[in-house]
């Protein structure tokens, strides 16, 4: 499976490739091992990460290679543990303890014997981030080459210390063993005293699936009981010595430019430290309190610009788009006329969905230290790398002077890829001369961070009188080409991706624009499916080739129960799927509509999910219904308003997410492939429910809603996709 | 600098010294370095973090300091005993009933709360004293079955 070439196509999106650093760490051996005392290591250095690096943010159809030289190493000390790093982040995803898994089943020693050092740019090897569901394909065979040269390593020691060959001995427990013999001797024993170090061999096989043994179970996440304690520190948790607390004044609207300050009365306070560069504006105190009272005092004025308000937010956005379009971004097959000449049923529709915010539960956050010019900085992000870059550039150092750490952080949903708050404490640090630490607010998390885009799908298609497809066009406007593509075979096709101008910061969100994408299309094979008058998932299966999206489709709707009729008033059962980031996806819903107060219940759902070999199911199972119950906040009622530029609904109060009472019975059906490699698993399963809970709604009551979000104030007062208007 | 406020937080007596309208999340955290409680929305909406107080479970973002003078605090950190976890702590460990954890302890202080004053709960009475406490991860279901475990493991340890 090592072997295998890894396809990645990346999405179009805003900050992703902006700056790709293209900056290899370098760790001196001798350094290396004084950091970690004596030992064997295995370097899975890549000799061209740089150029690779270049060349990787790239987009569109035509699929791109993603570099095979992503590294990683691992450290075996003289006490037998072993060390592993890479540049991922633990956000929740429970990355830690599955990488963790895949070293200890190759290297065959026990799993509490593996730490994993993550997101240290000081101490793991460069990587482009926490993103795109990339971990379990790229960095966990990265890690298991690694783990096998290093077992190699270990093996060859030993045969040297009998004088034996080394193809005979064999592995297991943190051992080498002689079976001629019945000698063995301990890991620990073997890298006693040495300073052994090999870079990772291009090929090196590694264990298959099936013969997993550590791999492949449910093993508890590591360091569990530091969360239930309340012992893990988050980057707001942490408290350096010295350490004052910073604070940002905002611009009244998003663009304002500042044109006249006075920060007199601030200046006289005592023990507080203000900060103006160019529109910049902070103060740092002893305590937050004092920060913020600080910034109340300054007098300020602002000339704001014109901004676009989310009642026409769908209208703008197809005002608005760049006409001109490269082939990147279109993909043509047959001739949608003539698909549209032969349909026996022509069907065209508009979908749309609204911004939504990630909202995780940490705010951003970090902690800047300045010393003798060198910066570190502790924040929460899926981009370390990339942080310190921005650092590096924004205060004019040296990339090798910045040292960006993220401690296990309060999940991200793809939120978290630049480095705000980052820069934020370190401009007030230097000032300062102490360690300062800024912690976002909510309602700056909710205005000042970037949200989902927004998007605009317009389709058009026809199906034969058997129910065959024979025209799909397909145009997303602004929120993205991730799985624009259909899965179904039709033989005339356009897909078109449309950049626009967009009127609010946007990025990244877990699922990117294959939740749009897969809402447009899955509730427009939907509506396919009632014109020929057959049954969803027949229409849907009719129309596919993928072995693998029609198990999972086969998977959910046995364990549901799809064959089965609605027996109340109100009840609705819907279908989607799709794949995505080498996931297969589907989910069934089933709803309750009170026609009366037009209440939308979604009373349970099920979601069969495909994603190779299957690493860690307990982990993945967390991942899937956690993903499940995210998507239903997008597909129902989250939803961002702004207007004149600024956000008007920044709080949990105004802005709902999904809660205990919102969360219906939900099953995941998770299918182990073990001949196929692990793909990503964070982020696919959020994509088919939405639809399936628009196709379950248009079931109970004949109502079709072809926006995002599709109830946020009840069926009857449905705006579907609020905040449109139209 | 302000005169002292005396609170009582894990069986133990603490001075602060900071308005007494300082939000007690805030006192405890940044003046006394309890961190286990966090920060989520600082308006009573996410329960991000909740601490007993007088048994109770309360948003600490929203009492001020002088209000907790004098009465007894729990936090997360005051729950496990020589070692040992409370009965809720452990059932989140064995359930896995996180993925970030960010809103774990708020979560717990929030079930200790109901076991006490409720020690068999219903599902529904379960969600019904949780729907102030938002997991983005979307762990739901397990904290469920967590709380109903804890509240089994009460019971057995109780006999």
């Amino acid at each position: 499976m090592s072997g295998s070439s890894i396809k990645f196509q990346p999405e179009p999106e805003r900050y992703e490739f902006t700056a790709a650093p293209m900056h290899r760490f370098e760790l001196p051996r001798r350094d290396f091992f004084k950091f970690l005392g004596a030992g064997i290591a295995v370097f899975a250095v890549a000799r061209d990460t740089l150029a690779a690096q270049e060349t990787a943010p790239t987009q569109g159809f035509h699929q791109e290679e993603l570099p095979k030289d992503i590294t990683a190493w691992l450290h075996i000390g003289e006490d037998g543990n072993v060390t592993a790093f890479t540049g991922k982040v633990e956000i929740g995803q429970n990355i830690r303890t599955s990488l963790a898994q895949t070293v200890a089943d190759e290297l065959h020693l026990p799993f509490e014997s593996v730490t994993m050092v993550t997101a240290d740019t000081a101490l793991t090897p460069f990587d482009f981030g926490t993103v795109g569901s990339r971990s379990m394909p790229t960095m966990s065979p990265q890690l298991r080459r690694a783990a096998a040269a290093a077992r190699d390593l270990l093996v060859g020691a030993a045969a040297k210390e009998w004088n034996v060959a080394a193809e005979g001995l064999t592995t297991a427990d943190g051992k080498v063993t002689d079976p001629a013999t019945g000698r063995s001797l301990r890991y620990a024993d073997l890298a006693r005293g040495k300073t052994l170090a090999q870079n990772l061999p291009a090929e090196d096989p590694v264990t298959p699936p099936d013969q997993w043994t550590i791999a492949g179970k449910s093993i508890p996440k590591k360091d569990a009981r530091a969360f239930v304690t309340g012992k893990h520190q988050y980057t707001p948790d942490l408290r350096r010595p010295g350490q004052l607390y910073g604070k940002v004044l905002r611009p009244p609207s998003f663009g304002a430019t500042l044109t006249s300050y006075d920060a007199k009365a601030a200046l006289a306070m005592s023990g507080v430290i203000v900060v103006r560069d160019g529109d910049f504006i902070g103060a740092a105190a002893g305590n937050e309190r004092d920060a913020s009272r600080a910034l109340e005092t300054i007098q300020t004025e602002w000339k704001e610009v014109s901004h676009t308000s989310s009642k026409e937010l769908f209208s703008y956005l197809k005002k608005n788009a760049t006409v001109k379009s490269d082939d990147r971004s279109r993909k043509t097959t047959g001739s949608v006329e003539d698909g549209f000449a032969a349909a026996a049923h022509r069907l065209d529709a508009t979908y749309t969905v609204a911004f939504i915010a990630h909202a995780p539960l940490e705010p951003r956050a970090a902690v800047a230290e300045w010393s003798d010019g060198k910066l570190t900085v502790w924040t929460g992000s899926q981009r370390p790398f990339a942080v310190r870059d921005e650092l590096a550039s924004v205060f004019h150092v040296s990339e090798s002077d910045v040292r960006v750490i993220v401690p296990d952080t309060g999940s991200a949903y793809g939120g978290k890829h630049t480095g705000d708050a980052a820069l934020e404490a370190a401009r007030l640090a230097r000032a300062a001369g102490r360690p300062v630490q800024v912690v976002w607010t909510r309602e700056e998390e909710f205005t000042w961070a970037y949200f989902r885009p927004a998007g605009v799908m317009e389709i058009k298609s026809g199906i034969a009188a058997d129910g065959a497809l024979t025209a799909w066009e397909f145009h997303n406007y602004n929120s993205g080409m991730s799985a624009i593509d259909t899965p179904y075979v039709v033989p005339n096709q356009h897909i078109q991706f449309h950049s626009t101008q967009c009127p609010l910061r946007s990025g990244s969100y877990r699922g990117l624009a294959a939740t749009a994408n897969f809402f447009a299309r899955e509730s427009h094979m939907d509506e396919l499916a009632h014109a020929a008058q057959i049954d969803p998932l027949e229409f849907r299966l009719k129309n596919l080739s993928d072995s693998r999206l029609r198990a999972v489709f086969d998977a959910a709707a046995k364990s549901f129960g799809w064959s089965h009729k609605k027996t109340q008033e109100g009840q609705g059962f819907g279908i989607a799927g799709g794949l995505e980031k080498g996931g297969y996806v589907a989910t069934c819903a089933e709803v309750s509509v009170d026609h009366t107060s037009g209440a939308v219940r979604v009373v349970r759902m099920t979601t069969a999910f495909e994603c190779g070999a299957i690493v860690n199911p307990d982990g993945l199972r967390n991942q899937v219904i956690g993903a499940n119950i995210q998507g239903l906040g997008g597909a129902l009622f989250e939803f961002i308003e702004f207007e004149n530029g600024r956000i008007t609904n920044p709080r949990f109060s105004r802005y709902r997410v999904p809660r205990f009472r919102d969360v219906p019975e939900i099953e995941a059906v998770l299918l182990d492939r073990k001949d196929l490699p692990s793909a990503g698993a964070g982020e696919t399963p959020i994509m088919a429910v939405a639809p399936a809970i628009g196709n379950a709604i248009f079931q109970a009551t004949g109502t079709r809603l072809r926006g995002l979000p599709m109830v946020p104030n009840g069926l009857n007062t449905a705006q579907s996709g609020v905040p449109s208007t139209s | 600098m302000a005169k002292p406020i005396e609170l009582e937080i894990n069986g133990k007596r603490q001075a602060v010294h900071c308005d007494p309208e300082t939000p007690l999340l805030t006192a405890l955290r940044d003046e006394l370095g309890l961190t286990g409680t966090k920060y989520g929305c600082g308006e009573g909406q996410c329960g991000a973090c909740t601490i007993l107080l007088s048994g109770a479970p309360r948003r600490s973002c929203q009492i001020p300091v002088s209000a907790a003078a004098a009465k007894p605090i729990t936090t997360i950190e005051g729950l496990e005993k020589d070692g040992r976890l409370h009965p809720v702590q452990q059932a989140f460990l064995d359930s896995g009933a996180f993925q970030c954890a960010y809103c774990t302890s708020g979560m717990i202080l929030s079930s200790v709360g109901l076991l006490r004053t409720n020690p068999h709960p219903t599902s529904a009475e379960i969600i019904q004293s949780l729907q102030g406490n938002i997991c983005r991860c979307g762990t739901h279901p397990r904290i469920i079955d967590a709380v109903h475990q804890a509240a089994k493991s009460i019971e057995e340890r109780g006999r």
